[in-house]
C-alpha cells in the first residue's frame, strides 16, 4: 500500500506571473491546460467517480443474477437494512473495528520505538533501517503465503520461537479466536517500516537545542521524551494515524492469501465482505454495493475528521 | 543504583541496550524473510524437522524448478511485466501532464478542478470493484459494439489504474518548488511549454518524478485484488495471483516449493529496492512530512 492513501492537501496557489505575459498566453494556455489534464480526468471520471455513482445506484437495487441485463428492481434501502440486520455483517463490522484499532495502535507504538532506536548513533543502523522498511514494499500476497507457513503450528517458525519459551503454539489460522490476531501480526510486521521511517524523519527534524534546554532544566530522559519528543511528533503521529486507518480499511491481499476471510468469517473485514459478496459464493450485487458504500462512508468520515483537525492543528516548525 | 554509575558507565549501558534493541528488531523483521529464503532450499524431510534447521545443511535448488513447473511462472512474469510497465507508464504520463498543468498553466477555477483530483483519493479502488467489473463485462461491449467483453484482458487489468491523484499531488508539489527564475528565463527565451517541460521541469524535478515512478511500479507489481477479479484464466494471471495458485496447488505441506514461489514474486522488487532505496524512502518521507 505504498503511498496510495496519502491524504494531505496542500493549498492551491496559482502560479504568480507577470500580468502582461498572462494576457499574451490567455487562450492558448487554457486550451493547453485542458489538453494536459484531459487524460487524467478521463480515467478518474470513468473508473473512480462514475463507478462510485453506479455503486450507489446498485446498492438501491435488487439484482437478478440469472438474467443480468438491466432487469434490476429498485428496492430503496432494503439492501442496507438487510446487511445491518445480518449477523455476519455485524461480525464483519466488529472484525474491521478490532483489526483497524489493533493495527494502528501497534504500528504507531512499535514504529515510534523502533524509530527512536534507529535514531541513536549506533553502528549498522542504516542497514537495519533498510531491512525494516523492506516488508513495506513486498507483495502482500507473497507475505500472506510466507506467514501461513510461519504460523504452521507444527513446523512453522513461530512454533519454534514459542518453543524457546516452552509455550505450545496455538493453531493460529484454524481458530476463530486466533486468526484475526494472526492477520493483525502480519500487517503490523509489514507496515512497521513505513511508520518507522516517517517517525525517524520527524525525530531528526526536532531541533537539538530543545533537548539541551530541557537538560539544563534538569529533565531526565523520560521527561525529555514526554515534554519534547511527544509534543513535537504529534502532527506526524496524527498524519500516520489517519493514513494507517485508511490503508488498513483497504487491507485485502494478506487476508485473502492467509485465511480467505475464515475460519467462520473470523477474518472477514469490510473489503473482504465486499469482494465475497461480489464474486464469492452466494454473491449478491446489491448487498455487495451497499457494503461498499458503508466502506466508502467510513473512510470519508475519517478523512473529514482529519481535515477538520489539520485545519486547527498546531505546527511545530522549528 | 543507577545514580551511582558514572556518566561513562551510563552511556556504556545505554549503548549495550541500544544494540540489544537493534538485534531484536533485526530478528523480528528479518527472520520471516530469512525463513522464506532458507525454506525454499530445504528438502521435504528438512521441512518436517522440529526444531527446524535455520540454514539447510544441503541446500537444494530443486524447489525452484518444481515451483516453476507446478504453475506457469514464466507466463506470470510476462503478465506482471506487461501490467506493471503499461500501468506505470500511463500513470507517469497522466500524472506529469496533469501536475504540469496545475503548476504552471492558467485556467479559471483551477483550484476547484484540483480538489476534484484530490477528492479521488477518498474513493479507493476497493470501493468500486463491482461497478468496474460490470463495466468491462456488458457495458464496454454495448458501448463499442464489440463481439466479446473485456474481462480477462490486459486492458481491463491496466486501465482502471491509469489515472493518479496521488502522483498529480506529489509531482505538482515538486514542480512548484522549482526555482521560478530559471523557468521565467526559459519563457523569456521563447521556450514553449513542451520544451519547458522536457528541457527544464522534468530534469530539475527528476528526484520526485523518479520517486513517483518507483512507487507506481511497486504498486502495480504488487496489485492483487483487481487482477484477481478481472483475470479468469491461468494464462492471464499476474505473479501475485500466481503465487496464490501455487499455494492452492501444493497445499499446506510442500512448503519448500511454495516458498520458492514466493521468492519468485519478491526477488524483482528486492532488486529494485537495493538500487533505489534512497529514492523510495526519501520520496515517501518527503511526501509525508512536507506535504
Amino acid at each position: 500500500m505504498v503511498g496510495t492513501s496519502t491524504v494531505d492537501y496542500g493549498e492551491t496557489i496559482a502560479a504568480p506571473r507577470p500580468r502582461a505575459k498572462r494576457k499574451k498566453f490567455f487562450r492558448a494556455e487554457w486550451g493547453l491546460f485542458l489538453l494536459f489534464i484531459a487524460p487524467n480526468f478521463f480515467f478518474l471520471i470513468l473508473f473512480t467517480y462514475w463507478p462510485l455513482w453506479e455503486n450507489i445506484k446498485l446498492s438501491l437495487q435488487k439484482t437478478d443474477l440469472l438474467a443480468f441485463s438491466g432487469k434490476n428492481k429498485f428496492v430503496g434501502l432494503d439492501n442496507y437494512r438487510y446487511i445491518f440486520d445480518n449477523r455476519t455483517f455485524n461480525l464483519v463490522l466488529k472484525n474491521t473495528f478490532i483489526f483497524i484499532v489493533a493495527c494502528v495502535v501497534l504500528t504507531i507504538v512499535l514504529g515510534l520505538l523502533s524509530a527512536m532506536l534507529l535514531n541513536l548513533r549506533l553502528r549498522g543502523r542504516n542497514g537495519v533501517r533498510a531491512l525494516v522498511f523492506a516488508p513495506t514494499l513486498v507483495s502482500g500476497a507473497a507475505i500472506g503465503v510466507v506467514w501461513a507457513y510461519i504460523f504452521d503450528p507444527r513446523f512453522g517458525l513461530l512454533a519454534q520461537v514459542l518453543d524457546w519459551f516452552a509455550i505450545p503454539s496455538p493453531r493460529w489460522l484454524d481458530r476463530p479466536e486466533w486468526a484475526l490476531w494472526a492477520v493483525i501480526i502480519v500487517y503490523v510486521w509489514k507496515n512497521l517500516g513505513f511508520a518507522t521511517v516517517i517517525f525517524l524523519a520527524g525525530l531528526q527534524g526536532i531541533p537539538r537545542d530543545l533537548y539541551d534546554a530541557a537538560k539544563v532544566d534538569g529533565a531526565n530522559a523520560w521527561w525529555r521524551f514526554k515534554s519534547v519528543t511527544i509534543p513535537m511528533l504529534s502532527p506526524i503521529s496524527f498524519f500516520l494515524m489517519v493514513t494507517s486507518i485508511l490503508a488498513t480499511f483497504q487491507a485485502f491481499d494478506i487476508i485473502q492469501t492467509m485465511t480467505s476471510g475464515g475460519p467462520a468469517y473470523a477474518t472477514t473485514t469490510l473489503v473482504y465482505y465486499v469482494y465475497d459478496q461480489s464474486f464469492g459464493q452466494g454473491a449478491n450485487f446489491g448487498r455487495a454495493a451497499a457494503a461498499a458504500i458503508v466502506l466508502f462512508i467510513s473512510m470519508l468520515v475519517v478523512t473529514i475528521i482529519q481535515f477538520g483537525f489539520s485545519e486547527k492543528r498546531v505546527h511545530y516548525d522549528g | 543504583m543507577a545514580s551511582r554509575l558514572s556518566v561513562h558507565q551510563q552511556q556504556q549501558l545505554g549503548r549495550v541496550a541500544g544494540y540489544a534493541g537493534l538485534l531484536l528488531l533485526t530478528f523480528v523483521i528479518g527472520a520471516p524473510l530469512f525463513w522464506m529464503l532458507s525454506s525454499s532450499l530445504k528438502t521435504l524431510s528438512q521441512i518436517y524437522t522440529f526444531p527446524p534447521q535455520w540454514i539447510p545443511t544441503d541446500p537444494q535448488w530443486s524447489n525452484f524448478k518444481e515451483a516453476w513447473n507446478s504453475v506457469p511462472f514464466g507466463r506470470f512474469y510476462v503478465n506482471s511485466f506487461i501490467i506493471t510497465i503499461a500501468g506505470s507508464a500511463l500513470q507517469l504520463t497522466n500524472g506529469i501532464l496533469c501536475a504540469y498543468a496545475f503548476a504552471f498553466l492558467d485556467f479559471p477555477f483551477k483550484n476547484v478542478l484540483f480538489m476534484f483530483v484530490i477528492a479521488a483519493l477518498m474513493v479507493p479502488g476497493e470501493v468500486v470493484i463491482l461497478p468496474n467489473f460490470l463495466f468491462f463485462g456488458n457495458t464496454v461491449r454495448d458501448w463499442f459494439g464489440l463481439e466479446s467483453n473485456w474481462i480477462n484482458t490486459y486492458q481491463a487489468v491496466v486501465l482502471p489504474g491509469a489515472a493518479t491523484a496521488f502522483g498529480t499531488f506529489l509531482m505538482r508539489q515538486g514542480f512548484m518548488g522549482l526555482p521560478r527564475d530559471v523557468l521565467d528565463a526559459a519563457r523569456v527565451d521563447g521556450a514553449g511549454h513542451l520544451r519547458t517541460m522536457f528541457g527544464i521541469v522534468l530534469p530539475m524535478a527528476k528526484p520526485i518524478v523518479v520517486t513517483f515512478g518507483l512507487i507506481s511500479v511497486v504498486n502495480k507489481w504488487n496489485d492483487y485484488l483487481w487482477p484477481l477479479i478481472i483475470t479468469r484464466t491461468v494464462e492471464m494471471r499476474p505473479i501475485t495471483v500466481g503465487v496464490r495458485l501455487l499455494y492452492d496447488a501444493e497445499g499446506n505441506n510442500n512448503w519448500g516449493v511454495v516458498m520458492a514461489g514466493t521468492c519468485f514474486v519478491v526477488m524483482p522488487l528486492i532488486a529494485v529496492y537495493l538500487f533505489a532505496q534512497r529514492y523510495i524512502i526519501d520520496g515517501l518521507t518527503a511526501g509525508a512530512t512536507k506535504g
